[in-house]
């Protein structure tokens, strides 16, 4: 039995963790484990509060093991292993429980099953923290220079800031031409600014920037290497790919538009049209009369959430559920420009919800005021729009006048579109990003590391994320620029110890590892009973591949040795289920 | 849902290994969900699971857990491309011990979850377990 000495501390999370586990059962349950010398339950763990209380325990307990069952690792076991470092003990001797994604938020119905389960787990943590072995991170040179994929306002903007940091920059953009949705724009809200003046500036930047050089039709077609030095071929048209050594990425490739189908809201009649079809439309029209395909545009109607908060039906294979943030703001704008353009025209909003949040709710003040009409419909009961012969009508529930039925003759229908996510296969096989159900790339935590994904060194910003405004997208733009920054302006970045370990004593030098790694990362040695194996640390990256292959079971993952995995299988194998049964 | 069945009887015990990367995130994705599965399942989160011991899966079925699911990282693996491959190497290799033993080689399984695979995850905890049951109740 282990002599450590573990602190266990264990989260309500608010009420996320303490509204469906018993935290003092939980706490009672585990307070008696033989290496346990404090126990104690806390709001918030992650306070900064919490955080000072469990140095202050570490150093006057003299603890050398910390556990801590709160949320997902995903989200604080940095934290936390600093948290240990803080207070002078080795950041690898703390071990990191899941009770709420993982136990608490999914047992929600049954408070008792889940405060046992919590128990067993918490077990599991203190067994395993009571042979965690002191380790020391690796350190690697980092390549000051970072790979920004996709030049729309996003990536234009990050390699700008980037480059203005003194980080050298490859901007590659798919199309031949930089500037993606906002070059296309002439007016954009919320201050009217044109779009393409906008992208103009910053591609006249980019150019003249010494320190960012710009492919255009190019595409990034394979990833080695690791964060800090990442090794990218880029293929640019038809010649030979080639090489870049950059330290982080910046995913930036952008969306696309909802496609509407044919006959959806009387899509592809004369008249109905989507949101960038207006904007292009619109954009182009000149003071006075309102003119589209030679007619004159007197009244519109505008059907909001076309293709976003959609529910699950029969024959719409995966619905898009998400609300896409961006279009009623837009379809506002869209309004304000008309009515400046010709203040006669009547215009008829059709909404579920009008989202024009923070700022962008005077978008909604200013096309009340020069005469916009707002008509809020049942998402289960969608306007429909037909031919009348002369135009089309748009037919109605509005909620706000008791479920009266309207019928609205208008000469133009806009379908308000939402933002989907780009098609893009070949980039997503390569970067091996994990991909959202709403089919963007996901982030860690879309408020705790908003641009931070899975795979260390590799950053996203802009609409690739999720539905955008533009100066959104620039935010997370620069917020991915801030991270990249704090990786590689340092000259070196540390890596987990947590690697593959030779027993030498065990190894026969039958070479079957070697085969195994993908990496090279073992190779033999000599020694004096002939020749080991040998794990080099800085190519290994600890994924295990050769530790089953091993016949004589001489090789383990630090972190994840055998004593450590078994000893978290005993304890929570141990642990009774039935009500009472627990010791 | 509980970590009992309807007639009060212990639901079965299961263990799943779930990737740091991959798969736990997308157990993580069923619990942010709030999506349910028996509270008699819990995790042990591993780098890969291509390099899982095949003795770590005897030894839980030896200690009392009625099953082992290892949530594999599949295509999605971003240590190596026959993650997969590999991975099913050492289920085989598990099920070779746990015969040895005189158990059910049927008690351990393996199957892709991705770091979105929350539904997919939840569906096979709920048709293993009710596997397990079955295999108790034999």
């Amino acid at each position: 039995m282990s002599e450590r000495r573990i602190g266990v501390y264990i989260c309500h999370c608010g009420g996320n963790i303490s509204d469906y586990v018993d935290v003092k059962q939980v706490l009672e349950g585990i307070r008696k484990e033989p290496c346990v010398a404090i126990a104690r339950t806390a709001v918030f763990t992650c306070s900064d509060a919490t955080q000072q209380d469990i140095i202050k325990d570490i150093k006057e307990q003299n603890l050398d093991g910390l556990v801590v069952a709160s949320c997902s690792p995903k989200l604080h076991l940095h934290t936390f292993r600093s948290v240990a470092e803080r207070a002078g003990m080795n950041p690898y001797k703390y071990v990191h429980v899941n009770i709420r994604e993982q136990c608490s938020w999914v047992h929600r119905d049954d408070k008792p099953s889940a405060s046992r389960k919590a128990i067993r787990l918490v077990r599991g943590g203190i067994a395993k923290a009571g042979l965690m072995d002191p380790l020391q991170s690796f350190r690697i040179e980092t390549i000051p220079k970072v790979l920004v994929i996709g030049a729309g306002i996003a990536g234009l903007r990050a390699s700008l800031a980037l480059a203005d940091l003194g980080i050298g920059v490859y901007l590659i953009e798919k199309k031949q031409e930089p500037g993606g949705w906002v070059a296309d724009m002439k007016s954009t809200f919320p201050n009217h600014r044109s779009g393409a003046g906008l992208i103009k500036g910053l591609v006249e930047r980019v150019h003249a920037h010494e320190g960012i050089t710009f492919f255009s039709g190019a595409e990034l077609v394979e990833k080695s290497g690791s964060v800090g030095a990442f090794k990218a071929l880029i293929r640019s048209g038809d010649e030979e790919p080639f090489s870049v050594d950059v330290g982080a990425m910046i995913v930036a490739t952008g969306f696309d538009t909802y496609a509407v189908k044919e006959g959806e809201y009387g899509y592809g009649m004369e008249g109905v049209v989507t949101l960038p079809e207006f904007k292009a439309w619109i954009d182009t029209q000149p003071a006075g009369e309102l003119v589209y395909n030679g007619r004159p545009i007197k009244t519109m109607a505008y059907v909001y959430c076309v293709g976003s908060r959609q529910a699950a039906q029969p024959d719409l294979e995966k619905p898009n559920k998400y609300c896409s943030r961006f279009c009623c703001s837009a379809a506002m704008h869209g309004a304000i420009c008309a009515s400046t353009l010709q203040p006669r025209v009547r215009q008829y909003h059709l909404f579920r919800d009008v989202r024009t949040y923070g700022k962008y709710e005077t978008l909604y003040e200013d096309a009340s005021r020069l005469g916009s009409v707002f008509l809020k419909f049942d998402g289960s009961a969608p306007p429909v729009v037909e031919s009348n012969g002369n135009g089309l009508t748009v037919t109605v529930k509005d909620m706000l006048s008791a479920g009266e039925e309207l019928e609205i003759d208008v000469d133009m229908v806009v379908l308000v579109t939402g933002m989907v996510a780009r098609e893009n296969k070949a980039l997503n096989d390569v970067l091996k990003l994990p991909i959202g159900q709403d089919g963007f790339f996901n982030e860690i935590h879309p408020k705790l590391r908003p641009v931070e994904t899975v795979i260390d060194g590799v950053f996203i910003a802009g609409t690739s994320q999720g539905p955008k405004t533009s100066s959104e997208s620039v935010a997370a733009a620069l917020s991915a620029v801030s991270k990249c920054a704090a990786l590689l302006m340092k000259g070196y970045v540390e890596l987990e110890p947590l690697v593959a370990q030779v027993n030498s004593d065990r190894c026969t030098g039958c070479a079957v590892c070697i085969e195994s790694c993908p990496y090279s990362a073992i190779n033999m040695i000599a020694c004096d009973t002939g020749e080991v194996a040998y794990v080099n640390t800085s190519l290994c990256k600890g994924g295990g591949a050769c530790v089953p292959v091993c016949p004589e079971n001489a090789i383990d993952v630090l972190g994840y040795t055998d004593d450590q995995i078994e000893s978290m299988i005993d304890a929570m194998a141990a642990e009774p289920l039935a009500e009472g049964a627990a010791t | 849902m509980s970590d009992h069945d309807a007639a009060g009887g212990e639901s079965p015990r299961i263990l799943v290994f779930a990737t740091n990367n991959i798969s736990d995130p997308g157990v993580d994705l069923a619990g942010s969900a709030h999506m349910h599965y028996p509270a008699s399942v819990v995790v042990i989160p591993v780098p890969c699971s291509s390099g899982i011991k095949p003795k770590w899966i005897a030894r839980a079925l030896d200690k009392g857990f009625d099953g082992v699911f290892v949530a594999a990282d599949g295509t999605d693996c971003a240590y190596m491309l026959d993650c997969t491959k590999r991975t099913a190497k050492v289920v085989e290799e598990a099920q070779r011990l746990i015969r040895e033993q005189g158990g059910d080689p049927a008690r351990v399984k393996m199957a892709a979850i991705c770091s979105v695979c929350a539904e997919p995850f939840v569906s096979h905890m709920e048709k293993f377990s009710a596997a397990l049951a079955k295999i108790k109740a034999a």
